[in-house]
């Protein structure tokens, strides 16, 4: 019997590895998810003198988009973003992570925008207290301000599909 | 002779404020420290060093070029300067990344194999190889050369050991 | 046109070596003379096939034949043509198939230098070893083809990392691959013993020198894979327990072990199904290594470029092999030796216990490596392993090893009386501690952890001396005598060990007294660091064939005198928007001065580097040391005659 072991001990290695196969070890979990919105106070692109924070949408269920201009994946994302501001699925608030203010608008003005608003966060420190590493990260807020999902990564129809609007009606629902 | 002690303090005062001149410029020479507080900066890579990028996440936070290592050191940086501890300072950086920001793993639940597995496998190592030594020698006064009889002496033995547990 | 010889000489190889395999094991199963016979031939067919694949690689790179994907995707024309060359072993794919040509090439080796095999487990090694090459060819084929051919051709190609185009390059990975591929025979050897049912000492006696030989190769793989990161990475670190070098130093670590345990195997004849089953490991980790840094599932910045398929194969074929092979295990492995027996305090127990020291490191090494992939996989979470863990779990358990290095060799086998031991150490033992008293009062700023460095590298020399004098002055006539007549192996021994404490001596004194300045200079700025004066002269323009560069010149000068003027650079290549550091050394055997240049803060001024690392080329020195000891081991005449056993069988 313990001439087995290490094949059983190799057999259980093997699962692990299958496993680890379907799994990114880049990617890192938030710890805010279930928590809280951080919040901030930040100005707007585009609009002079007005300022912007996670309260003002209490009572709606809501996505951050953090992007940037100087971004090559937030491109490939874009126009799924443009949809769902078409078709009036969810608000969707930017933020500007890192950024100068007239490349952004550029940028807006080329790929089009599906932001409600923009919110400016040229030092980053915005993007750290919500635990970004990378540009773009989506962030799924509900009614409460609570953060509900992050979706790490340019989001994709699939992940559309599968993911937001499943998570999107459940909390519909529950309003 | 008049004009010798005109010029000697003139030449004295020459030498000596080229002396002067000379040591000022040696101690200019000497190069700053990059940072412009190096205590500070001492500090904030002795946190920083504990924690992992994660852009270049084989790199710590201390070493890594990455914009965001750079933002986090700043960040460092500045709450070290309102005085906030090291310990805090990291636990504010895993509440918004996780324990995957941490370099050296923390001791918790999930991690008690990976901190503790070594040692009480090296334990179990060493008590099967002292088990094995002992059994052998029983065997061995055995002075036999038939290895049946080497077997089953064994199986005994392990079948007396279960038994006295 | 060469693209396509090459392709078909990898496809022909791998019809080769599925026969080697299954026309070899067949024959030796069915004990038919002429099946097995053709186990040589084969070996020696699939490796030239093999040659001639990669020497069609080699040709496109040197010709820059972008039509070829790989080429395109790791060269370009401005590269420097030796670097052109190492480009073909730079990718994946390249690599991979390097890795197939040392496997065939291992099993060349094995074909020319068995005389001392019985034609079945000659047959039988070969077929398993034909096995595994089938694997990897039909892997590359299906996989990883370096010959794929774009249409159109690229016009220029993405060109080499800058951080390979290095000598660097063109040495450490074949070395490490023959170390890491050579235990593949060792693996092949047991398989052939256990499907012959026969694992006795000769079997030991086989295995040893290709173990040696295959540990040799791997000791300088990883020894040069770790100077190189030194002088190449620029912030003069030299090893980082990344997952990619873990993978080649658990197969090391399972390797020492293997050495250890076959001078048990052969000398007493005990612990055969241990020994076994640790040459079907080691081989095994190493081909868990292989998936590891090629499938994804750990991130490296050394990882290839990867893909869930390759890893899917790769998983598979692991599966099958090491399965295969650990099931085989547990239905023939012997079911007692009549094994000699020895006392708690004797060699052979010493050697155990090195081995489950050397076993529990490798396991802790697997462990951290795997840990972060297990919780994910459980779903408890996300974490990271770095650096500081390893460390802290690693050297408490090879401390006791370390310790042990200088008490084996002086224990006689069976059994000793401990208080025997204690007087033939008693003067090893005095001196180290005096040896640490005095470093501790007299070192400026001593720790505990220096100190105990400081004791085991100097526990190790002063026990294998005092071992060496012992065993020389043991001879009737004379010390000289005594000194010819030691074998090779115990030469390799006593160097390899002494490497050992090489290697610890300079880890402590580096990691206990290196000494960093980040400062900001300018033409003139001067600096002082471990006794030396440095000067900053300001930086000037260089090119080379594809960057350009900013060298900074940094006059060192002692006591007055000049001693060098270091040239650190910032690369800029013109195929890559990577802004590459070239650190400069000033290396000396006392230590090396490391200076690597940051960025430019104002018009004038650079921030630069500087560091002082006492002892660090100790850490190589070290390291070649045990490899030279390895070998020496293999010279030794016993693996060149005719072994006694075979002899008496045969009359």
């Amino acid at each position: 019997m313990k001439r087995f072991l290490p094949l059983i001990i190799f057999a259980c290695l093997c699962v692990f590895l299958v496993i680890g196969l379907q799994l990114n070890p880049k990617e890192i979990p938030s710890p805010l998810i279930g928590k809280s919105a951080p919040q901030f106070t930040q100005p707007i692109l585009d609009q002079v003198n007005q300022e912007f924070s996670p309260e003002q949408m209490r009572g709606k269920v809501w996505l951050l988009n953090v992007w940037a201009s100087w971004c090559f994946s937030c491109r490939a994302e874009h126009p799924l973003l443009n949809e769902l501001a078409k078709q009036q699925t969810i608000p969707i608030i930017g933020l500007n992570y890192k950024d100068q203010d007239d490349a952004a608008k550029e940028w807006l003005a080329k790929m089009g925008n599906p932001y409600q608003l923009s919110v400016i966060d040229r030092s980053g420190n915005v993007g750290i207290n919500y635990g970004v590493y990378g540009v773009p990260e989506t962030f799924l807020i509900n009614s409460q301000g609570v953060i509900v999902h992050k979706f790490t990564g340019p989001l994709t129809p699939a992940l559309i599909q599968k993911e937001l609007l499943p998570m999107l009606a459940k909390l519909k629902q529950s309003i | 002779m008049n004009q010798f002690l005109n010029t000697f303090p003139r030449i004295a005062l020459g030498v000596l404020l080229n002396l002067f001149l000379l040591t000022s410029l040696s101690m200019a020479n000497e190069a700053k420290p990059l940072a412009d507080n190096p205590e500070l900066e001492a500090k904030v890579q002795m946190i920083a060093i504990e924690l992992r990028c994660l852009v270049c996440q084989n790199e710590t936070i201390a070493g890594s070029h990455a914009e965001l290592a750079v933002d986090l050191r700043n960040q460092i940086r500045t709450q070290l300067q309102s005085g906030k501890s090291g310990e805090e300072i990291i636990s504010y950086m895993v509440d918004r990344y996780g324990d995957f920001v941490l370099y050296k793993p923390p001791v918790k639940s999930n991690t008690f194999v990976l901190w503790f597995g070594p040692f009480i496998i090296l334990l179990v190592g060493l008590w099967a190889l002292l088990r094995h030594i002992r059994k052998e020698r029983v065997v061995a006064r055995l002075n036999s050369d038939n290895p049946d009889d080497v077997l089953k002496a064994r199986a005994l033995l392990s079948t007396v050991e279960k038994d006295t547990k | 046109m060469i693209p396509e010889i090459g392709h078909i000489a990898l496809i022909t190889a791998f019809v080769v070596a599925l026969l080697q395999c299954g026309l070899s094991l067949w024959g030796a199963h069915t004990q038919q003379v002429r099946l097995m016979a053709i186990a040589k031939p084969a070996a020696f067919a699939h490796f030239l096939m093999i040659l001639l694949a990669f020497a069609c690689l080699i040709s496109a790179f040197m010709n820059n034949d972008f039509s070829v994907l790989n080429v395109a995707e790791n060269s370009n024309a401005s590269l420097p043509m030796i670097y052109r060359i190492c480009a073909s072993w730079g990718s994946h794919e390249g690599s991979i198939l390097l890795w197939a040509l040392m496997l065939s090439g291992w099993g060349l080796a094995v074909a020319c230098f068995s005389k001392n095999l019985p034609s079945y487990v000659l047959a039988r090694t070969l077929g398993v070893m034909g096995f595994i090459s089938s694997g990897t060819l039909l892997f590359t084929i299906a996989t990883s083809n370096p010959f794929l051919r774009i249409l159109p051709a690229a016009l220029n190609g993405r060109d080499l990392n800058p951080l390979l185009q290095d000598p660097g390059m063109i040495i450490h990975p074949p070395m490490l691959y023959m170390g890491y591929v050579g235990t593949s025979v060792v693996f092949s050897l047991a398989i052939a013993a256990l499907l012959s049912g026969k694992l006795d000492s000769s079997w030991a006696r086989w295995s040893r020198p290709w173990i040696t030989t295959a540990w040799c190769f791997l000791t300088l793989g990883i020894a040069l894979g770790s100077a190189w990161a030194y002088y190449e990475l620029g912030w003069g670190g030299w090893w980082f327990w990344d997952p990619v070098e873990n993978a080649s130093f658990i197969p090391w670590l399972l390797g020492t072990a293997l050495i250890h345990s076959l001078a048990v195997t052969e000398k007493r004849g005990g612990f055969k199904m241990w020994t076994a089953l640790l040459a079907i490991l080691t081989f095994s980790m190493s081909l868990l290594g292989t998936f590891l840094v090629r499938s994804g599932v750990i991130t490296s910045v050394h990882a290839f470029a990867t893909d869930p398929t390759r890893g899917i194969f790769i998983l598979v074929f692991l599966a099958i092999l090491i399965g295969g092979s650990l099931t085989l295990f547990a239905l023939r492995a012997p079911r007692a030796s009549v094994g000699e027996s020895f006392d708690t305090v004797s060699r052979d127990s010493m050697l155990l216990a090195n081995n489950i020291l050397l076993l529990v490191a490798a396991f802790t090494v697997l462990l951290g490596t795997l840990y972060p992939l297990i919780l994910d996989a459980l779903g408890l979470g996300k974490i990271s392993v770095g650096q500081p863990y390893f460390n802290a779990v690693f050297i408490p358990l090879m401390a006791p090893a370390l310790f042990l290095m200088g008490v084996g060799p002086i224990t006689k086998w069976r059994s000793v009386k401990p208080i025997e031991l204690a007087t033939q150490l008693r003067w090893a033992l005095a001196i180290t501690v005096i040896t640490s008293i005095i470093s501790a009062l007299t070192m400026r700023s001593w720790t505990a952890s220096i100190g105990f460095g400081l004791l085991i590298a100097s526990w190790i020399v002063v026990s294998t001396i005092n071992n060496l004098i012992a065993r020389l002055r043991l001879h009737p006539q004379g010390f000289f005598t005594g000194f010819k007549i030691q074998t090779m192996s115990y030469f390799g021994m006593v160097i390899a060990h002494l490497g050992v404490a090489v290697f610890v001596f300079g880890v402590t004194m580096v990691t206990g007294f290196e000494e960093e300045k980040d400062l900001r200079m300018q033409a003139g700025s001067t600096s002082e660091l471990a006794g030396y004066q440095l000067r900053f002269d300001g930086v000037k323009e260089v090119s080379g064939s594809n960057y350009t560069a900013a060298q900074g010149q940094i006059t060192i000068s002692k006591n007055g005198q000049v001693l060098t003027i270091m040239q650190p650079e910032k690369r800029k290549y013109f195929s890559s928007e990577m802004l590459m550091t070239e650190a400069a050394i000033y290396s000396k055997v006392s230590g090396d001065i490391y200076i690597s240049m940051a960025e430019p803060v104002s018009m004038t001024e650079w921030g630069v580097k500087v560091q002082y690392k006492p002892f660090v080329s100790w850490i190589w020195a070290g390291a070649f040391l045990i490899a030279l000891g390895g070998f020496f081991a293999i010279l030794d005449k016993k693996y060149r005659s005719k072994p006694l056993s075979l002899v008496k069988e045969a009359s």
